[in-house]
């Protein structure tokens, strides 16, 4: 046998085995059109009151998800070892993008808050880019002291850098800063062989936050609207109206469609507020379906991060990970008013331009590090 | 693969660790909305329930008023509400033109209130169901027609005064319509509506809990046919006397039915709020709905001889032969009192003097009765009582009280002069002195027809007492048609037909007004009465004497009436 010819035979051999995660595509696919169902379901009647179309926020998301999945299909094929390149740059970038959203003129304000960038036509939320940018930084960082990452020193030095962007990142969003910093302990966590590292580190931020929280005084509101959100007046009609929503479903719901608290009642039903719709119309078994879904959503990266051929494609899959399960979280708890309530919105199925196009070019990024697993290793 | 950082056994682990953690917060916040939905949510699902519905009425229809005959004197259109959508029209401009065009509004109007964002904005009530109707076949998006129901008067200023009308939200406002309301408003409904936040209506979520009953119909004892004829007569007098007033009642003296009431100017009741033809000067709303015919009351003046006639004979101090003579005037303690003819009737018998309307004649009957007998005869005739007719706001009769009632009271009284009392109070004690001497109640309710059955019941008056006996009746009867057969009721003389009456002539207060009431209250048959009518002519210019203007327009009411009268009797 000549060289060619075994080249040849490894070659096939090796494209039988390469390996690509299909389950974490359908479960993303599955997640998408569900979202789609219950974003048109709840937002079709206030969209038709103050659109005329009754669509108009299914057909963006429509848009939205189509530009996604060119994106994702995009990171999905290119080799994810590429983007370590790009490290610093995401930093920087990262840094910049959420800077100039702060100076008035430049970044358009929703809610009070400065919070998007427009370039032309098209306009975007730097936090969402940050929250990629910062999974690819860190990843990039932590591989080059893998062996170091048990330090006290290595490891405050890698929180050091991520304090920017997570402080520019919180002037304007406290939520999405959360998230982002929840992100890095938990890329940090998995690198470092340590555990009490991350109960001291756990213990601090659990204080720093309550500190934080009761010093502000529309934060402390907040935390009264979360007590007591029948007394709270405006502050709690958000969360009662979702709590509502969440109380009228019953163990089946009351049917597709059929959700009268969606009518205007709960404010942004179609965004932050959809878990509450979904509970209503599909009761108790589709609230419960939808978390399991988002659990083997968890344990798909789960695996693939667990398999990943290196650190580096691994820490992104947990940085991922982390962003999609602590969004998840905080998503539901806001609406079952386990929390005070923040502006987290429900990956894959709330209504969002940037989030899902930069959600799905993530789930790209996972499938390209399972695309690098060898079945033996599975096996 | 040189440089490859491996993914080291301590790494898998904390992901495995992380990914735990994460499947436990996760588990418990499933574990939260269990409890939200099972043991929270009967609590939060009534009071999202409560946020969502409304309790909203239907209001009843109205039961329909006819009259005796069945003829449709009020009942019910539908209308049309029409409002705009702010967020559901797609071509503004359209919208505007449409509605400025049909509901004839200005443009500028109609535009503000469709660019005006807000959840629903009326734009116009109670449009006519044919604009209505043309609006809808359009089919421009944003626009609300509602249908809605609305009271309507089909004859308009017809038996305004005592109809009256029912107001916006379909109740009673003034006349029948309020003193009837139980009968006619119905019972209003129910309906459990779901509402959108701004509290816009679902239409697939309505129940109705309670359906509404219609009122029922009332009949009244008009007849539309001598309504419309006696309103014709008064407005004819109205403009040619140039009176201020007039009114005509025409009632059945056996039972108390009102045949028609008139009030002329009467007022449109499909716009009681709008000084219109000749209220255009009216400035009081009260004014122009005021049914002199029981709100007012007026000096009766020669008609009251009647009365004075009845208690006499009564009391047996006078025949109808016996002689009496007239000087032009009468001295009472110390004050003369003058006949109208000042140069006196000289002799006359009886029933000549009352065919003369001699004043010292009464007034000689007067002083012989007393004032003792004459009062107790003033409270059994009924005359400082209501009459009770199912009408609101009736006047009492304003009478000197019986202590301070002197000789020269006594006098005035006799003729008709210094007290007041109501059209219908006067006509309602005649009715009784003529038709054998019983009580009548005078009413304008009939019957009552079920809206659900179909079934009437007829509305029952206090049975009647005597009053007089009947041969005063009947030679009060006698003396009153010889008074339009020869006396100066003569211009009320229609041939073919025997008719009693008395004329009047009174002043109001203050005389120095000069202003005159002509009245003239009369009846038919004379031995057997059917119908009396009462004419009364407020401040008419010119000649002022009821013999003069207010007989010749009983006349011309019997004429016509009676032929009328006698063809349904026919067809009975």
């Amino acid at each position: 046998m000549s060289r060619e010819v075994q080249r040849e035979k490894t070659r096939e051999k090796k494209k039988k085995i390469a390996y690509f995660d299909y389950n974490l595509l359908f479960l993303v696919i599955f997640l998408l059109s569900f979202g789609l169902v219950m974003l048109y379901s709840s937002s079709a009647y206030i969209s038709a009151n103050k659109y005329g179309d009754d669509a108009y926020y299914l057909k963006r998301q429509i848009r939205n998800i189509a530009i996604g999945a060119v994106m994702m299909f995009i990171t999905a094929k290119v080799d994810y070892r590429v983007w370590k390149k790009f490290g610093w740059l995401a930093y920087f970038g990262s840094f910049f993008l959420c800077v100039i959203v702060l100076i008035p003129g430049i970044g358009s304000s929703s809610h009070g808050s400065s919070r998007w960038l427009g370039v032309g036509p098209i306009s975007f939320q730097p936090s969402e880019v940050a929250k990629l940018g910062m999974i690819f930084f860190m990843a990039m960082l932590i591989e080059k002291f893998p062996r170091q990452m048990g330090d006290w020193k290595t490891l405050l030095k890698l929180l050091a850098f991520s304090i920017p962007v997570v402080g520019v990142i919180a002037a304007a969003n406290l939520s999405t800063a959360v998230i982002v910093f929840g992100m890095v302990v938990c890329m940090l966590f998995v690198a470092s062989p340590k555990y009490s590292h991350f109960v001291i580190v756990g213990v601090i931020g659990v204080i720093f936050g309550v500190c934080f929280i009761m010093g502000a005084g529309y934060r402390a509101s907040r935390v009264q609207a979360w007590l007591h959100p029948e007394a709270a007046g405006d502050k709690g009609y958000q969360t009662l109206m979702g709590l509502y929503a969440i109380g009228s479903g019953g163990l089946f719901g009351k049917g597709l469609g059929e959700s009268l608290q969606k009518l205007g009642n709960v404010p942004e039903s179609q965004n932050d507020m959809i878990f509450t719709i979904i509970c209503e119309e599909l009761g108790l078994f589709g609230a419960v379906c939808l978390i399991l879904l988002f659990i083997l959503l968890i344990w798909r990266m789960m695996v693939i991060a667990n398999n990943s051929q290196d650190l580096y494609g691994s820490l992104i899959v947990v940085g991922v990970m982390a962003q999609v399960a602590i969004q998840v979280i905080l998503n539901i708890a806001v609406v079952t008013n386990t929390i005070p309530n923040t502006g987290v919105i429900l990956p894959f199925v709330s209504y969002g331009g940037t989030s899902i196009i930069f959600l799905m070019t993530e789930m790209g990024l996972a499938l390209s590090v399972s695309k690098g697993i060898k079945l033996e290793s599975i096996e | 693969m040189f440089g490859l950082v491996r993914n080291r056994t301590y790494n898998k682990k904390k992901i495995l660790v992380m990914g735990t953690l994460f499947l436990a917060v996760l588990l418990f916040l499933a574990a939260r909305v269990v409890f939200l939905i099972y043991y929270r949510g009967p609590e939060l699902a009534e009071k999202a329930k409560e946020l969502q519905e409304r309790e909203r009425t239907l209001v009843a229809q109205r039961g329909q008023i006819l009259d005796r005959n069945g003829v449709i004197l009020a009942e019910n259109q539908t209308v049309y509400n029409i409002s705009v959508i702010h967020n559901q029209i797609e071509d503004e401009k359209a919208v505007v033109d449409l509605l400025s065009e049909k509901l004839d509004m200005d443009a500028d109007v109609v535009y503000e209130k469709v660019s005006k964002v807000t959840s629903i904005e009326k734009i116009k009530n109670n449009v006519p169901k044919d604009i209505g109707d043309e609006i809808m076949a359009y089919g421009l998006k944003g626009i609300k027609v509602d249908e809605g129901s609305k009271r309507y008067y089909p004859y308009d200023n017809l038996a305004s005064k005592i109809l009256g009308f029912a107001g916006g939200d379909n109740q009673g406002i003034i006349g029948l319509e309020t003193v009837y309301e139980d009968v006619l408003a119905g019972e209003n409904g129910e309906l459990i509506s779901t509402t959108d936040a701004r509290g816009v209506e679902l239409d697939d979520y309505m129940e109705t809990i309670e359906e509404p009953i219609k009122g029922d119909d009332l009949m009244l004892t008009i007849d539309y046919n001598i309504q419309c004829y006696c309103m014709q007569t008064a407005e004819k007098v109205y403009r040619q006397k140039e009176a201020e007033g007039v009114s005509i009642i025409a009632m059945n003296p056996q039972n108390g039915e009102i045949l028609a009431m008139v009030d002329y100017p009467e007022f449109n009741l499909n716009d009681p709020f709008s000084f219109t033809g000749d209220f255009s000067e009216c400035t009081d709303l009260n004014e122009m709905w005021r049914n002199s015919c029981i709100n007012d009351t007026y000096e009766p003046g020669s008609v009251f001889k009647i009365i004075t006639t009845a208690a006499s004979l009564e009391e047996n101090i006078v025949s109808l032969d016996e002689q009496f003579f007239c000087p032009g005037y009468i001295t009472v303690d110390d004050r003369t009192i003058h006949c109208h003819k000042t140069t006196g009737h000289g002799s006359e018998n009886f029933v000549e003097a009352i065919g003369n309307s001699c004043n010292p004649v009464f007034i000689t009957l007067g002083l012989r009765l007393g004032v003792d007998r004459y009062y107790s005869y003033f409270e059994k005739f009924g005359l400082l009582e209501k009459s009770g007719i199912d009408l609101p706001g009736e006047a009492g009769t304003i009478m000197h009280d019986k202590e301070n009632m002197g000789q020269v009271e006594l006098a005035t009284v006799s003729f008709g002069q210094s007290f007041q009392l109501t059209p219908v109070r006067l006509m309602t004690t005649v009715a009784a002195l003529i038709n054998g001497g019983t009580t009548v109640v005078p009413h304008l309710g009939k019957t009552i027809i079920d809206s659900e059955t179909g079934e009437s019941t007829p509305i029952s008056y206090e049975a009647g007492e005597s009053i007089v006996s009947s041969e005063t009746s009947e030679t009060l009867r006698f003396l009153l048609e010889k008074v339009v057969s020869e006396g100066g009721g003569n211009k009320a003389y229609l041939e073919g037909y025997e008719i009693g009456g008395k004329t009047a002539t009174s002043q109001t207060l203050p005389r120095s007004d000069n202003k005159y009431i002509s009245s003239f209250l009369g009846f038919a048959p004379a031995d057997d009465p059917q119908i009396m009518i009462l004419i009364k002519i407020n401040d008419p210019q010119g000649a002022y004497y009821g013999g003069v203007i207010a007989a010749p327009v009983a006349k011309e009411l019997f004429e016509n009436i009676l032929p009328y009268l006698s063809v349904l009797d026919n067809k009975q």
